[in-house]
Protein backbone atom coordinates (compact mmCIF):
# COMPACT_ATOMS: atom_id res chain seq x y z
CA UNK A 1 0.00 0.00 0.00
CA UNK A 2 2.61 2.60 0.98
CA UNK A 3 4.89 1.81 -1.99
CA UNK A 4 1.97 2.57 -4.31
CA UNK A 5 1.34 5.89 -2.41
CA UNK A 6 5.04 6.32 -3.82
CA UNK A 7 4.11 6.62 -7.88
CA UNK A 8 1.76 9.76 -6.43
CA UNK A 9 4.52 12.42 -7.53
CA UNK A 10 5.48 10.21 -11.26
CA UNK A 11 1.60 10.80 -11.68
CA UNK A 12 1.21 13.90 -11.03
CA UNK A 13 4.12 14.93 -13.33
CA UNK A 14 2.95 12.80 -15.69
CA UNK A 15 -0.49 14.72 -15.70
CA UNK A 16 1.04 17.74 -15.72
CA UNK A 17 3.30 17.03 -18.99
CA UNK A 18 0.52 16.24 -20.79
CA UNK A 19 -1.00 19.46 -20.07
CA UNK A 20 1.78 21.43 -21.03
CA UNK A 21 2.35 19.40 -24.33
CA UNK A 22 -1.42 20.14 -24.98
CA UNK A 23 -0.62 23.39 -24.38
CA UNK A 24 2.41 23.60 -26.72
CA UNK A 25 0.13 22.97 -29.78
CA UNK A 26 -2.78 25.42 -29.10
CA UNK A 27 -2.63 29.05 -30.51
CA UNK A 28 -3.59 31.97 -27.98
CA UNK A 29 -4.57 34.18 -30.08
CA UNK A 30 -7.00 31.89 -31.64
CA UNK A 31 -10.36 33.18 -29.89
CA UNK A 32 -13.63 30.81 -29.91
CA UNK A 33 -16.66 32.95 -31.25
CA UNK A 34 -18.58 33.74 -28.66
CA UNK A 35 -21.60 34.31 -31.47
CA UNK A 36 -21.53 30.54 -32.94
CA UNK A 37 -24.84 29.24 -32.76
CA UNK A 38 -26.47 32.76 -32.67
CA UNK A 39 -28.16 34.97 -35.49
CA UNK A 40 -26.00 37.57 -36.77
CA UNK A 41 -26.18 40.95 -34.84
CA UNK A 42 -28.55 43.33 -35.77
CA UNK A 43 -27.86 45.96 -38.51
CA UNK A 44 -28.69 48.99 -40.57
CA UNK A 45 -26.16 49.99 -42.97
CA UNK A 46 -25.70 51.53 -46.73
CA UNK A 47 -24.03 48.88 -49.32
CA UNK A 48 -20.45 49.82 -51.09
CA UNK A 49 -22.34 50.85 -54.03
CA UNK A 50 -24.48 52.98 -51.68
CA UNK A 51 -27.34 53.09 -53.42
CA UNK A 52 -29.11 50.63 -50.59
CA UNK A 53 -29.77 49.98 -47.34
CA UNK A 54 -29.21 46.40 -45.83
CA UNK A 55 -29.93 44.74 -42.41
CA UNK A 56 -29.99 41.45 -41.25
CA UNK A 57 -32.81 39.81 -43.19
CA UNK A 58 -30.85 40.02 -46.29
CA UNK A 59 -28.20 37.97 -45.22
CA UNK A 60 -30.63 35.08 -44.40
CA UNK A 61 -32.83 32.88 -47.17
CA UNK A 62 -29.41 30.99 -48.11
CA UNK A 63 -26.35 29.99 -46.65
CA UNK A 64 -23.51 31.91 -47.48
CA UNK A 65 -19.91 33.63 -46.58
CA UNK A 66 -19.68 36.29 -44.64
CA UNK A 67 -16.32 37.99 -45.48
CA UNK A 68 -14.54 40.56 -43.23
CA UNK A 69 -12.48 42.48 -45.56
CA UNK A 70 -10.55 46.52 -45.67
CA UNK A 71 -8.18 47.80 -48.41
CA UNK A 72 -5.91 48.42 -45.70
CA UNK A 73 -5.36 44.73 -44.53
CA UNK A 74 -2.57 43.04 -46.23
CA UNK A 75 -3.78 39.70 -46.06
CA UNK A 76 -7.20 40.32 -47.42
CA UNK A 77 -4.92 41.20 -51.04
CA UNK A 78 -3.49 37.59 -50.38
CA UNK A 79 -7.10 35.89 -49.92
CA UNK A 80 -8.80 37.58 -52.92
CA UNK A 81 -8.14 35.09 -55.68
CA UNK A 82 -9.28 32.32 -53.78
CA UNK A 83 -12.77 34.28 -53.07
CA UNK A 84 -12.41 34.86 -56.62
CA UNK A 85 -12.31 31.14 -57.36
CA UNK A 86 -15.05 30.65 -54.61
CA UNK A 87 -17.39 32.82 -56.00
CA UNK A 88 -16.98 31.31 -59.72
CA UNK A 89 -17.97 28.01 -57.98
CA UNK A 90 -21.07 29.18 -56.88
CA UNK A 91 -20.53 29.86 -53.42
CA UNK A 92 -22.36 32.64 -51.86
CA UNK A 93 -19.95 35.79 -50.35
CA UNK A 94 -21.44 38.46 -48.53
CA UNK A 95 -18.69 41.29 -47.90
CA UNK A 96 -18.04 43.30 -45.09
CA UNK A 97 -15.94 46.30 -45.87
CA UNK A 98 -14.89 46.80 -42.39
CA UNK A 99 -12.97 50.37 -41.26
CA UNK A 100 -12.34 51.93 -44.62
CA UNK A 101 -12.80 54.22 -47.07
CA UNK A 102 -15.62 53.66 -49.93
CA UNK A 103 -14.07 54.64 -52.42
CA UNK A 104 -10.69 53.17 -51.78
CA UNK A 105 -12.82 50.09 -51.23
CA UNK A 106 -14.18 50.33 -54.89
CA UNK A 107 -11.53 51.08 -56.41
CA UNK A 108 -9.81 47.84 -54.99
CA UNK A 109 -13.35 45.58 -56.42
CA UNK A 110 -12.69 47.11 -59.81
CA UNK A 111 -9.09 46.89 -59.85
CA UNK A 112 -9.07 43.28 -58.60
CA UNK A 113 -12.94 42.24 -59.14
CA UNK A 114 -15.33 41.56 -57.08
CA UNK A 115 -16.51 38.18 -55.77
CA UNK A 116 -19.15 39.59 -53.40
CA UNK A 117 -22.75 39.30 -54.11
CA UNK A 118 -22.94 42.65 -52.11
CA UNK A 119 -20.43 44.46 -50.00
CA UNK A 120 -21.95 46.15 -46.25
CA UNK A 121 -19.87 49.44 -45.75
CA UNK A 122 -19.22 49.75 -41.96
CA UNK A 123 -16.77 52.96 -42.29
CA UNK A 124 -16.91 53.09 -38.25
CA UNK A 125 -16.66 49.38 -37.54
CA UNK A 126 -19.97 49.29 -35.27
CA UNK A 127 -21.19 46.26 -37.24
CA UNK A 128 -18.10 44.65 -36.82
CA UNK A 129 -17.54 45.19 -33.35
CA UNK A 130 -21.23 43.46 -32.28
CA UNK A 131 -19.71 40.58 -34.40
CA UNK A 132 -16.75 40.55 -32.49
CA UNK A 133 -14.41 40.86 -35.60
CA UNK A 134 -10.47 41.76 -33.83
CA UNK A 135 -8.65 41.87 -37.39
CA UNK A 136 -9.66 41.20 -40.82
CA UNK A 137 -9.65 38.89 -42.82
CA UNK A 138 -12.29 36.96 -40.80
CA UNK A 139 -15.05 34.79 -42.56
CA UNK A 140 -17.89 33.91 -41.06
CA UNK A 141 -20.38 30.39 -42.01
CA UNK A 142 -24.15 31.60 -42.05
CA UNK A 143 -26.38 29.26 -42.65
CA UNK A 144 -30.48 30.23 -44.22
CA UNK A 145 -31.78 31.02 -41.25
CA UNK A 146 -29.24 33.82 -40.68
CA UNK A 147 -26.92 31.98 -37.73
CA UNK A 148 -23.62 31.99 -37.63
CA UNK A 149 -21.81 28.41 -37.41
CA UNK A 150 -18.27 29.05 -37.76
CA UNK A 151 -15.69 31.97 -37.65
CA UNK A 152 -12.74 32.02 -39.77
CA UNK A 153 -9.66 34.26 -38.56
CA UNK A 154 -7.30 34.44 -41.16
CA UNK A 155 -6.36 33.89 -44.99
CA UNK A 156 -9.33 31.86 -46.60
CA UNK A 157 -7.54 29.80 -48.99
CA UNK A 158 -7.23 25.78 -50.58
CA UNK A 159 -6.20 24.71 -46.97
CA UNK A 160 -8.49 26.22 -44.63
CA UNK A 161 -11.29 25.58 -47.41
CA UNK A 162 -10.66 21.98 -46.68
CA UNK A 163 -10.39 22.34 -43.20
CA UNK A 164 -13.20 23.19 -41.30
CA UNK A 165 -13.98 26.30 -42.84
CA UNK A 166 -15.25 24.63 -46.24
CA UNK A 167 -16.63 21.84 -44.40
CA UNK A 168 -18.41 23.74 -41.75
CA UNK A 169 -19.68 25.79 -45.08
CA UNK A 170 -20.14 22.43 -47.22
CA UNK A 171 -22.68 20.48 -44.31
CA UNK A 172 -24.53 23.94 -44.34
CA UNK A 173 -25.20 24.74 -47.53
CA UNK A 174 -26.44 21.21 -48.20
CA UNK B 1 22.39 69.58 -17.24
CA UNK B 2 20.78 69.76 -19.79
CA UNK B 3 21.43 66.20 -20.51
CA UNK B 4 19.83 65.22 -17.10
CA UNK B 5 16.87 67.35 -18.16
CA UNK B 6 16.05 65.57 -21.35
CA UNK B 7 16.32 62.43 -19.80
CA UNK B 8 13.53 63.32 -16.90
CA UNK B 9 11.16 65.32 -19.69
CA UNK B 10 11.20 62.37 -22.20
CA UNK B 11 10.08 60.16 -18.81
CA UNK B 12 7.60 62.60 -18.24
CA UNK B 13 6.17 62.67 -21.30
CA UNK B 14 5.22 58.83 -21.72
CA UNK B 15 2.35 58.22 -19.68
CA UNK B 16 0.43 60.77 -21.67
CA UNK B 17 1.52 58.49 -24.94
CA UNK B 18 -0.80 55.48 -23.18
CA UNK B 19 -3.92 56.63 -24.53
CA UNK B 20 -4.87 58.75 -27.23
CA UNK B 21 -8.19 60.07 -26.90
CA UNK B 22 -10.24 62.16 -24.25
CA UNK B 23 -13.92 61.76 -23.81
CA UNK B 24 -15.67 64.78 -22.19
CA UNK B 25 -18.73 62.91 -19.46
CA UNK B 26 -21.99 64.73 -18.43
CA UNK B 27 -20.89 63.23 -14.79
CA UNK B 28 -17.94 62.97 -12.44
CA UNK B 29 -19.37 59.39 -11.71
CA UNK B 30 -19.55 57.75 -15.64
CA UNK B 31 -15.64 59.13 -15.92
CA UNK B 32 -14.61 57.10 -12.68
CA UNK B 33 -16.74 54.02 -13.79
CA UNK B 34 -14.80 54.65 -17.33
CA UNK B 35 -11.52 54.25 -15.78
CA UNK B 36 -12.50 51.11 -13.97
CA UNK B 37 -13.58 49.38 -16.91
CA UNK B 38 -11.00 49.97 -19.38
CA UNK B 39 -8.50 48.60 -17.10
CA UNK B 40 -11.02 45.50 -16.56
CA UNK B 41 -11.95 44.75 -20.34
CA UNK B 42 -8.74 43.14 -22.20
CA UNK B 43 -8.05 43.77 -26.07
CA UNK B 44 -9.21 41.30 -28.12
CA UNK B 45 -6.56 41.41 -30.44
CA UNK B 46 -3.50 41.75 -27.92
CA UNK B 47 -2.44 39.02 -25.72
CA UNK B 48 -1.84 40.90 -22.83
CA UNK B 49 -3.27 44.64 -22.81
CA UNK B 50 -6.06 46.15 -21.41
CA UNK B 51 -7.98 48.42 -23.80
CA UNK B 52 -6.47 51.47 -21.87
CA UNK B 53 -3.06 50.21 -22.37
CA UNK B 54 -3.25 49.44 -26.10
CA UNK B 55 -2.92 51.39 -28.74
CA UNK B 56 -5.16 48.68 -31.26
CA UNK B 57 -8.00 50.45 -33.66
CA UNK B 58 -9.88 47.62 -31.79
CA UNK B 59 -9.06 48.80 -28.76
CA UNK B 60 -9.95 52.31 -29.84
CA UNK B 61 -13.20 51.43 -30.95
CA UNK B 62 -14.18 49.25 -27.75
CA UNK B 63 -13.22 52.55 -25.80
CA UNK B 64 -15.98 54.00 -27.79
CA UNK B 65 -18.81 52.02 -27.38
CA UNK B 66 -17.68 51.62 -23.58
CA UNK B 67 -17.92 55.56 -23.41
CA UNK B 68 -21.07 55.50 -25.62
CA UNK B 69 -22.94 53.02 -23.25
CA UNK B 70 -22.11 54.99 -20.12
CA UNK B 71 -23.42 57.95 -21.26
CA UNK B 72 -27.05 55.93 -22.58
CA UNK B 73 -27.17 54.87 -19.08
CA UNK B 74 -25.68 51.01 -18.85
CA UNK B 75 -24.56 49.63 -15.60
CA UNK B 76 -21.58 47.96 -15.14
CA UNK B 77 -22.81 44.44 -15.50
CA UNK B 78 -24.34 45.04 -18.71
CA UNK B 79 -21.83 46.35 -20.45
CA UNK B 80 -19.43 43.60 -19.73
CA UNK B 81 -21.60 40.76 -20.13
CA UNK B 82 -22.42 42.51 -23.52
CA UNK B 83 -18.81 42.35 -24.55
CA UNK B 84 -18.47 39.29 -23.38
CA UNK B 85 -21.49 38.33 -25.85
CA UNK B 86 -19.28 39.53 -28.66
CA UNK B 87 -15.78 38.47 -28.05
CA UNK B 88 -16.20 35.51 -24.78
CA UNK B 89 -15.23 35.42 -21.54
CA UNK B 90 -11.48 36.43 -22.94
CA UNK B 91 -12.42 40.39 -22.65
CA UNK B 92 -12.43 39.98 -19.14
CA UNK B 93 -9.56 40.77 -16.97
CA UNK B 94 -11.89 40.00 -13.88
CA UNK B 95 -13.47 36.75 -14.41
CA UNK B 96 -16.93 35.34 -13.68
CA UNK B 97 -16.80 33.34 -10.41
CA UNK B 98 -19.82 30.87 -12.37
CA UNK B 99 -19.23 28.75 -15.84
CA UNK B 100 -15.81 27.12 -16.52
CA UNK B 101 -13.78 30.37 -14.82
CA UNK B 102 -14.81 29.35 -11.99
CA UNK B 103 -11.76 27.36 -11.66
CA UNK B 104 -9.48 30.14 -11.76
CA UNK B 105 -10.95 30.93 -8.32
CA UNK B 106 -11.11 27.76 -6.66
CA UNK B 107 -8.01 26.25 -7.56
CA UNK B 108 -5.59 28.25 -5.36
CA UNK B 109 -8.21 26.81 -2.76
CA UNK B 110 -8.23 23.40 -4.20
CA UNK B 111 -4.56 23.21 -3.94
CA UNK B 112 -4.03 25.47 -0.39
CA UNK B 113 -6.25 22.55 0.66
CA UNK B 114 -3.82 19.43 -0.60
CA UNK B 115 -1.01 21.21 0.64
CA UNK B 116 -3.17 21.77 4.20
CA UNK B 117 -3.90 17.85 4.04
CA UNK B 118 -0.49 16.54 3.01
CA UNK B 119 0.83 18.67 6.00
CA UNK B 120 -1.30 17.41 8.57
CA UNK B 121 -0.69 13.78 7.16
CA UNK B 122 3.01 14.19 7.62
CA UNK B 123 3.11 15.94 10.60
CA UNK B 124 0.82 13.09 12.57
CA UNK B 125 2.88 9.98 11.08
CA UNK B 126 5.97 11.45 12.29
CA UNK B 127 4.10 11.89 16.03
CA UNK B 128 3.45 8.80 15.93
CA UNK B 129 6.45 7.14 14.88
CA UNK B 130 7.94 9.70 17.94
CA UNK B 131 5.70 7.85 20.59
CA UNK B 132 5.34 4.63 19.34
CA UNK B 133 8.74 3.33 18.20
CA UNK B 134 8.79 0.56 15.66
CA UNK B 135 10.19 -3.16 16.41
CA UNK B 136 12.83 -2.53 14.23
CA UNK B 137 13.69 0.67 16.58
CA UNK B 138 13.76 -1.57 19.33
CA UNK B 139 16.49 -3.40 17.86
CA UNK B 140 18.72 -1.09 16.69
CA UNK B 141 18.82 0.24 20.72
CA UNK B 142 19.81 -3.24 21.85
CA UNK B 143 22.11 -3.69 19.62
CA UNK B 144 23.89 -0.41 20.30
CA UNK B 145 23.85 -0.68 23.84
CA UNK B 146 25.18 -4.56 23.45
CA UNK B 147 27.56 -2.92 21.77
CA UNK B 148 28.66 -0.20 24.13
CA UNK B 149 29.14 -2.23 26.49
Amino acid sequence: MRRILLFIPVLGFIGLAALLYRGLSLDPRELPSALIGRAVPEFRLQTLSGDQTVTQADITGRAALLNVWGTWCPTCVAEHPYLMKLAQVGVPIIGLNYKDVDSKARAWLDRLGDPYSFVISDPEGDFGLDLGVYGAPETYVVDAQGVIRYRHVGEVNERTWAGDLGKTYREVAQ
Amino acid sequence: MRIILAVVLLMASLPTLAVIETYEFSHADLEARYHRLVDELRCPKCQNQTIADSNAPISEDLRRKLYQELEAGFSDEQIVSGMVDRYGEFVRYNPSIEGPTRWLWLAPWIFLGMGGLIWILVTVRRDQEATHPSEYSRDIAELLEEKTE
